[in-house]
C-alpha cells in the first residue's frame, strides 16, 4: 500500500467513525454541556433506565423487530431462491421489482402509501402496522444478502440430490437450506437492526400507545442535544453494531460448497 | 416429465409469498396513494373526498371518478413552495452525489488496494456505520456542528477562527449529513467494481511506463465508472426524497420534497396533497431507477455478464 491508499483509508474511516466516538464520549461526560468535560460518569445511563417512557417505546421496538425481521427472513429467503434459482420465467422484471424496490424507495413513500393503504382497509394502527410496514422494506434487504451466497453456492449439490431422486422440497429443506444457514441468520440480524432502526416509515403507520424508541429519541433530539440520549444512543449503537458484526462474520466465513 | 412439472409447480409455490406480500403491501399502497392525490382534502375521516363507495354499484364508480380532479398537481406547479422543495432535493442530491464521488473514489480505490486478507475486515468496517442507527449517526453531527459545538471548540483553540461559525441549520450541514450518511452506499458498489479488475493492465500500463498517476486516471478510473455509476445512482434515489438530515441540520426554512410531504402530512393534515407529492418524488426517481436498474439488481446474476 502506498502513502496515498493509507492516507485515503485512514481519512474515510475516521470520518465514518468519529461522530460516533464523541457521541459515545459524551455519553460518559459527567457534565451535561457538550462543550465541557465534568469527568467520566455513568450517570445518564442511570437515569435511562427510570425513564419509563423510553423503556417501553424500547420494550415496543423489540417486539416489532422480532416479529418483522422473523417474516422478512422467510420472505426474502424464499425471494433470493427466485431469483438465484428460477431462471427466466414470465412476470420476473416485475418480481425482482418488488422484491428491491423497497431498498431504494424514500422511507417517507412507504410510509405515506402504506399508511393510506392501512386506513383504505380499515386496519387499526398500532404494533400490526408496524410489523408489516417494516417486513416489507426489510424483505429485500434479506434477498440481497441470502442471494449473494446463493451464488456462491455450488449448484451441483443441488443438482445431485435431485438425481438421486429428492424431490424439490427436499431438495431445498436438505441440501439448500443448510447450506445457506449462515446467509440466513445474517439476514435476519440486518433485517432485525434496520427494523430496531426505522423512524420515518414507523412514524406514519404507528398509532398511539405504538411509540417506537427512535421514535421517542426523535421527538427529544429535536429539543437538543441530550446526554441521556447519549446514552441511550450509545447502548443502541452497541446492541445494532454486535448484531451486524456477527453478520458480517457469517457472511464472510466460507462454508461448505 | 411428471418431476419437471411437479418442480415447476413447486418453484410456483415458492414464488408466491413473497410476491402476494410485496404486491399487497409495496405495490397496492403506491396505487392507493396515485388515486388519493387526485382528491380533494375534506374534513371528514379520512380526510379526502372522494371515497369511493363499492357498494353503491355503478353509480358509485362514476360518482367517485368523476370527483377526481387534477387540483393537487395544479397546486404543486403553481405554488412557488413546492417547485422550490423539488429543485432544492434535485439539487442537494445531485451536489452530495458529486462529493460522494469524489470522496468515494479513493477510499474504495483503497479498499481494494488494501493486502487481500485485510479486505473482509477494512469493508465490514465501512459496512458497520450504514446499518448502525441512521438517526443517531445523524443526531451525532448535532453536536459536533453546532455553534458551542466539538468543531467550532478546536478550530477556536488551534486559532484558526477568532469566532465561532454558523453550520449548523444550513446548505452545508445538510450536504456533511448526506454525504455522511451515505459514504458506505456510494463505496460498497465501487470497491466490487474495483476489486474485480484485472491487475495485468494495471502492470501493463507500468511496464510501458505510465507513473502510477497515469495509471489511475487513464486505466483504473475509466474501468470503473460503471461501478462509480452505480454508486452515484444508488446515492441520488434515495437522497431525493430525504427527511432526517434536512429535518435535523437544515433550518427551518430548508426546502427537500421529502421535509415537505411530511409538512403537509402530519403539520397540515393535506393528505391528498401529501400524495401528489409522493407522486412527484416518484417522477423524479424513476428515471434514474430505469437508468440504474441493472446496478439496482443486486441480487440478480446469470445473464451471461461479471
Amino acid at each position: 500500500m502506498t502513502w496515498v491508499t493509507r492516507t485515503a483509508l485512514v481519512a474515510g474511516l475516521g470520518f465514518l467513525y468519529a461522530p460516533i466516538l464523541v457521541l459515545v464520549a459524551y455519553s460518559f461526560n459527567a457534565s451535561p454541556l457538550v462543550t465541557v468535560w465534568g469527568g467520566f460518569s455513568t450517570r445518564w445511563y442511570g437515569t435511562l433506565m427510570s425513564d419509563a417512557p423510553l423503556m417501553a417505546a424500547a420494550w415496543v421496538s423489540f417486539k416489532v423487530a422480532v416479529l418483522a425481521s422473523g417474516i422478512a427472513t422467510v420472505l426474502g429467503t424464499l425471494a433470493a431462491l427466485v431469483l438465484e434459482r428460477h431462471g427466466r420465467f414470465r412476470g420476473r422484471p416485475l418480481f425482482a421489482g418488488l422484491i428491491l424496490g423497497p431498498i431504494v424507495m424514500p422511507e417517507v413513500m412507504i410510509g405515506l402509501s402504506l399508511l393510506l393503504m392501512f386506513i383504505g382497509v380499515g386496519l387499526d394502527r398500532g404494533l400490526v402496522t408496524i410489523v408489516i410496514a417494516h417486513a416489507t422494506f426489510c424483505t429485500g434487504f434479506v434477498a440481497v444478502v441470502v442471494a449473494a451466497r446463493l451464488r456462491g453456492l455450488d449448484r451441483s449439490l443441488e443438482e445431485a440430490a435431485a438425481d438421486l431422486g429428492a424431490p424439490p422440497w427436499r431438495v431445498l429443506t436438505t441440501v439448500t437450506l443448510p447450506l445457506l444457514a449462515p446467509a440466513v441468520v445474517a439476514g435476519a440480524l440486518l433485517a432485525f437492526s434496520l427494523s430496531l432502526d426505522d423512524l420515518v416509515i414507523a412514524s406514519f403507520v404507528s398509532g398511539p400507545g405504538s411509540t417506537t424508541l427512535p421514535m421517542r429519541l426523535y421527538s427529544q433530539v429535536r429539543l437538543g442535544v441530550n446526554p441521556e440520549i447519549n446514552a441511550a444512543s450509545t447502548l443502541l449503537i452497541a446492541l445494532v453494531s454486535a448484531a451486524v458484526l456477527l453478520a458480517s462474520w457469517l457472511t464472510a466465513r466460507r462454508g461448505p460448497g | 416429465m411428471s418431476r419437471a412439472r411437479f418442480g415447476r409447480g413447486f418453484d410456483r409455490l415458492v414464488r408466491l409469498p413473497p410476491f402476494v406480500w410485496l404486491s399487497a403491501f409495496f405495490f397496492v399502497p403506491f396505487a392507493i396513494t396515485l388515486k388519493i392525490s387526485l382528491s380533494e382534502p375534506a374534513t371528514a375521516i379520512p380526510p379526502y373526498l372522494p371515497v369511493l363507495d363499492w357498494r353503491a354499484g355503478l353509480d358509485g364508480w362514476s360518482a367517485f371518478l368523476e370527483g377526481l380532479d387534477f387540483d393537487n398537481y395544479a397546486t404543486l406547479y403553481a405554488d412557488p413552495l413546492y417547485r422550490d422543495a423539488a429543485l432544492g432535493s434535485l439539487t442537494y442530491a445531485a451536489v452530495a452525489s458529486l462529493i460522494l464521488v469524489a470522496l468515494g473514489t479513493p477510499l474504495a480505490y483503497a479498499l481494494a488496494r488494501a493486502p487481500v486478507r485485510w479486505q473482509p475486515l477494512l469493508v465490514a468496517l465501512v459496512v458497520v456505520p450504514f446499518w448502525t442507527s441512521f438517526l443517531i449517526r445523524i443526531y451525532a453531527w448535532i453536536a459536533i456542528l453546532k455553534p458551542e459545538g466539538l468543531l467550532n471548540l478546536i478550530l477556536l483553540r488551534a486559532g484558526l477562527i477568532f469566532e465561532p461559525l454558523t453550520i449548523l441549520n444550513t446548505e452545508a450541514a445538510i450536504l456533511v449529513g448526506l454525504v455522511y450518511a451515505y459514504l458506505p452506499f456510494m463505496v460498497l458498489p465501487l470497491y466490487a467494481v474495483m476489486s474485480r479488475l484485472d491487475p495485468s493492465l494495471r502492470e501493463a500500463a507500468a511496464d510501458l511506463g505510465a507513473s502510477p498517476t497515469r495509471v489511475f486516471w487513464s486505466v483504473t478510473l475509466p474501468l470503473s465508472l460503471p461501478g462509480i455509476l452505480a454508486g452515484a445512482g444508488l446515492c441520488f434515489i434515495p437522497m431525493v426524497g430525504e427527511f432526517v438530515i434536512p429535518d435535523l441540520l437544515g433550518g427551518s426554512e430548508t426546502l427537500m420534497l421529502g421535509r415537505v410531504l411530511w409538512t403537509e402530512f402530519f403539520s397540515n393534515r393535506d393528505w391528498p396533497l401529501a400524495s401528489a407529492v409522493a407522486v412527484l418524488i416518484l417522477a423524479i426517481i424513476v428515471g434514474p431507477v430505469v437508468l440504474f436498474r441493472d446496478s439496482l439488481r443486486v441480487g440478480e446474476a446469470g445473464d451471461g455478464r461479471p
